[in-house]
């Protein structure tokens, strides 16, 4: 297994190249916590059970990601600063196919 | 004055073990928590979610880790000021704390322990333009009390429970209910989307979706929502309504805790590891909201360090007792109640 890169843009707009393990079970949520890009606190309130939504970003390349869960589209649905290239951070798994994966961090709300 | 021996603010799993650790050293704990029931993220976020790492439960419901804690703590009598947010604290010449809430009650206590999660949960609010300037006078996000919206036009917006729950319960008691969601479907449990669902075809809640809330109207108190009907056309709609309750959840917030003097790093409270004191003696800080280097943030080490920060307050509150940490299996358990719980009595009988 090997790293892949994915370049996250945080809230306050400052782009980081980051390299994202395959192999530990991560999501894209997970990632950011561990780079410190968002203050503890204001990303992954829930843990990663998509019941907060402060781990919304924007994807800005055009990967193919996973299907929505009916809890990631219920939790979007009443989500604030959603667009239509919005996911819950938490629900991206890091696989391989994400290799150039580029992401904005949605507002804190 | 409530009076009590050790305040925990913050009522989540980690306060509430606390109660038990507090209760067999004979202290007794009064608890704080800005939410309506005890429970914290169990029972605010999660409360049907499995949990598999608290030891000896192969798997637990967050909701009955907190119905089993309440349980466990219930012969120490526990008391609580709940729906309410601790504020500020004040250190009174004895020594001792005062800890005043939001809506100013006064708890002292000689021994303070913080147990706020990731702080306390306030109301997220919808990107409204001038939402904040009809807040009181038309927009609320918490239902205190149904009796004030009796006989208004009353317009909720959110897909969640509490949006569905308290459509269907003002709609025996408003002149008129109108329920707007950014989409048709809703996440709630089935019989309330059930039960709205009829209502509206009763013409009881009016039901509009897709649709979002973009601007207010009124001069000195709110009178009229726009919302835009999404969809087909594009269109905006103007609806005279008194009062406008958006329902989009909670969110935690460090909040005033963070501004008593407290060490705070990365949105939580330091301590020392030897006992979970902060920075000001006397004020613990435990589970969730505390930080040190390799903190977890999981109520198992929550448990462990609310056992640990009674120890420690003990000895600042009796400084000359001698004590020895005895076993529950040992010693029992002696509610503040009367009851006692201890393990029986092995038989010694002679065999012939």
């Amino acid at each position: 297994m090997s790293d892949i890169k994915l370049k996250i843009k945080d809230r306050e707009g400052v782009v980081h190249e980051v390299d994202a393990p395959t192999d530990m079970n991560m999501n894209l949520m997970e990632v950011v916590r561990s780079y410190e890009l968002a203050p503890e606190g204001t990303i992954g309130v829930c843990g990663g059970m998509a019941m907060c939504a402060s781990c919304q970003c924007y994807v800005e390349s055009d990967h193919t990601l996973p299907d929505m869960s009916d809890d990631e589209d219920a939790m979007l649905a009443e989500a604030f600063y959603v667009q239509d290239n919005s996911r819950l951070g938490c629900q991206i798994q890091m696989t391989e196919d994400l290799d150039g994966l580029e992401v904005t961090l949605a507002p804190e709300s | 004055m409530i009076k009590t021996d050790i305040l925990i603010i913050g009522a989540g799993p980690t306060g509430l073990f606390a109660v038990f650790e507090a209760g067999l050293l004979q202290l007794k704990c009064h608890l704080i928590d800005a939410l309506p029931q005890p429970g914290g993220q169990c029972s605010e976020i999660y409360p049907k979610k499995p949990i598999y790492d608290i030891p000896g439960f192969p798997e637990v419901l967050a909701g009955d880790l907190v119905d089993n804690l309440m349980e466990q703590i219930r012969p120490f009598q526990p008391t609580f000021t709940l729906g309410e947010r601790a504020n500020t604290i004040e250190k009174l010449e004895d020594g001792t704390f005062v800890v005043t809430t939001n809506k100013g009650t006064k708890h002292n206590a000689p021994i303070v322990a913080i147990a706020g999660g990731l702080g306390s949960f306030e109301p997220r609010k919808p990107l409204v333009p001038n939402l904040s300037k009809y807040e009181d006078k038309g927009v609320s996000y918490f239902i205190k009390d149904p009796e004030i919206y009796r006989d208004k036009r009353v317009l909720i917006a959110g897909g969640g429970d509490s949006a569905l729950d308290w459509s269907i319960y003002l709609a025996d008691i408003a002149s008129e209910v109108t329920l707007v969601h950014r989409r048709n479907e809703f996440r709630g449990a089935l019989d309330s989307v059930e039960k709205v669902q009829s209502l509206k075809n009763l013409g009881r809640i009016n039901l509009i979706t897709p649709a979002e809330v973009v601007a207010l109207k009124g001069d000195d108190k709110l009178e009229a929502v726009v919302f835009n009907k999404s969809g087909d056309t594009e269109e905006e709609i103007i609806k005279q309504v008194d009062e406008f309750i958006p329902l989009f959840g909670l969110s935690p917030k460090l909040g005033p805790i963070g501004d008593w003097g407290l060490e705070i790093e990365k949105n939580a409270i330091k301590v020392d590891t030897f006992d979970y004191q902060t920075n000001i003696p006397g004020i613990y800080a435990i589970g969730d909201v505390n930080t040190y280097p390799g903190k977890l943030k999981l109520i198992l080490c929550g448990f462990h360090e609310a056992t640990l920060m009674c120890q420690s307050a003990y000895q600042r509150i009796f400084p000359n007792k001698k004590y020895v940490m005895k076993y529950t299996t040992v010693g029992g358990v002696s509610g503040f109640d009367g009851t006692k719980r201890e393990a029986p009595k092995a038989v010694v009988k002679t065999i012939d």
